[in-house]
């Protein structure tokens, strides 16, 4: 089950900060934040991976970003991890290459407040109009009295 | 030609979920499609981030109330990842047969409803009928008809006893005839074959662009299943194959569908023949720091969950993916170029399942645009049917019931 860690170490090299197989079909890779994006579309067109989804964690650092690339004639799932450091929250966008990732785009950058650049339609995509701009409900800092009553009343008018 | 816009919703024509379609039209053809969802977000990956690990997986059960037992075997696989924890022999197999008997039934009801909206009451009775079957197994074997409640991380809750099993068996055994003869039926009637061949047509390249899940993807000739693929617990000793067709349109999204459920039968038969004695469950007392993914084959496709722990007993971050996520933007792919009568039935095509995709209920107040709602849907899409029949000569045998 190494070969697909052997053949990712030197297909990519240079372009990783770190790579280690967890376990039998879990492949993590670190990146630098501005080579994020050419590595997962390498591995989305190159290395013919399936967009299974991304995830945003806050982080005391940032918010990272992992990137879940499936590769399903080898099962292995291929994790791409990058940190989006505070405060400024930026990343290039993928989504306007490949359409698989411009909904999941979207829905991180609503609930963590991430920017993609280069995104062709960045609006929300689960949250009302009317939840309060500039907060962000999966950040670890959100409470509860974030969002009002008045926030709900302004839907219904 | 000037271009119209015709809203959809809030509420499907078909499955009764709020989502928002506007369709841009040149006449009669749609020429692009845009979709709003959000009506039913209800939080559950914040809500997971304040549950213990035990209570999550009763969290994400109330996520679907079809697929209600994907959700929890993703979530279980995910914190097994994460663990590195093996599932006894017995757990694996029991985890199949709940997980097929909901994959039959879901199926099912696709294909009921599906019928009845291109205006074959008959097959809608008929595949709901043989559904109730399925569910009172169901019932049998877990205690609930639907939202078993069977999985816990490490295994099940709860075992199957023998007078369970036998009756499992012997009901599964019945059932199969009847879902064959509609299956045959289904595929025989030359009405349904030109309702449904060459529409919505989702080819395979787009398929891999959109990264489309499930029968989405497997009806455009994409062949993989996660349940074979990577190698899930319980079912790498089952034989059965992956159903793949190729011509990518409505049609062969049914005929994936119609045939997976003898593969499910046939592996529900498998599993409850050959299971094995021992434990149940492998007992986990505490979730290290770490993290961990869990991927499964829903009816729809691929769940996929994200679990991270900080070694508290909370998760401290829990990502949910519903198949429908990943298959909904698709429609912009196959939804262009078609008719409005076809639109409602490419949309439910994938079927979609919007509570899952979205994880609070708000209803959208509408302008004074014009609405085409469910009975207008529906009567374009009858009407089309009869029209097909008319040039036909004959009523087929299979449609015999009008609305």
């Amino acid at each position: 089950m190494k070969e697909v860690l052997k053949e990712l170490k030197a297909k990519l090299k240079g372009e990783f900060l770190d790579i280690a197989q967890v376990r039998n079909n879990r492949i993590y890779i670190k990146v630098e934040l501005d080579k994020a994006p050419k590595v997962v579309e390498y591995l989305f067109f190159k290395y013919k991976c399936r967009l299974c989804t991304a995830t945003g964690i806050d982080t005391r650092e940032g918010i990272e970003i992992i990137y879940h690339l499936a590769r399903d004639d080898k099962n292995m799932l291929i994790n791409v991890k990058t940190l989006v450091p505070y405060p400024k929250l930026e990343i290039d966008s993928i989504g306007k290459k490949i359409p698989a990732f411009l909904w999941i785009e979207r829905e991180i950058s609503e609930m963590l407040g991430v920017n993609f650049k280069g995104h062709p339609d960045l609006r929300r995509l689960l949250l009302a109009e009317s939840f309060p701009k500039g907060k962000y409900p999966l950040r670890k800092d959100f409470k509860h009295s974030d969002v009002t009553e008045k926030d709900y009343e302004r839907l219904s008018k | 030609m000037k271009e119209t816009i015709i809203p959809i919703g809030p509420y499907h024509p078909l499955l009764e979920e709020p989502e928002h379609f506007k369709l841009y039209v040149e006449g009669e053809r749609v020429v692009d499609l845009d979709v709003e969802i959000g009506y039913n977000h209800r939080g559950v990956e914040k809500l997971s981030e304040g549950k213990t690990w035990d209570q999550v997986a009763y969290l994400v059960e109330r996520i679907c109330g079809i697929c209600s037992t994907s959700h929890p075997m993703a979530y279980c696989l995910a914190v097994e990842d994460l663990l590195g924890c093996e599932v006894p022999k017995r757990a694996q197999l029991i985890r199949v047969v709940v997980c097929e008997l909901e994959r039959l039934h879901s199926h099912l009801l696709w294909v009921g409803l599906a019928g009845h909206f291109i205006g074959y009451n008959t097959v809608w009775m008929w595949a709901w009928k043989y559904r109730e079957t399925i569910l009172e197994i169901c019932e049998k074997l877990t205690g609930n008809r639907n939202h078993y409640a069977m999985f816990k991380p490490g295994g099940v809750r709860r075992d199957f006893n023998k007078e369970q099993i036998e009756y499992g068996l012997e009901r599964i055994v019945e059932v199969e005839k009847p879902i064959q003869m509609l299956t045959d039926a289904i595929l025989d009637d030359p009405v349904i074959h030109k309702r449904l061949k060459g529409i919505g047509v989702l080819k395979k390249e787009d398929a891999i662009l959109y990264s489309a899940v499930g029968p989405t993807a497997r009806g455009s000739g994409v062949p993989f299943d996660v349940r074979k693929d990577e190698p899930l617990d319980g079912y790498k000793d089952l034989k059965w194959k992956v159903i793949v067709q190729e011509d990518g349109d409505v049609f062969s999204k049914g005929v994936v569908r119609l045939l997976e459920c003898f593969e499910s039968i046939s592996m529900i038969k498998q599993a409850l023949s050959s299971l094995p004695e021992g434990p149940i469950d492998a007992d986990i007392r505490e979730v290290p720091p770490g993290e961990g993914c869990g991927r499964y084959e829903a009816p729809r496709g691929e769940v996929f969950h994200y679990v991270r722990s900080d070694g508290s007993n909370m998760p401290y971050r829990h990502k949910i993916r519903a198949p429908t996520f990943n298959n909904l933007p698709t429609f912009k792919a196959s939804c262009k170029g078609e008719t409005i009568a076809d639109v409602a039935l490419i949309t439910a095509s994938i079927d979609p399942c919007y509570c899952c995709t979205e994880r609070v209920a708000v209803i959208d107040k509408n302008n004074n645009k014009k609405i085409l709602g469910e009975k207008e849907l529906l009567k374009l899409s009858v009407e089309k049917t009869k029209d097909i029949i008319k040039k036909l000569g004959k009523t087929p045998p299979l449609y015999r019931m009008e609305i």
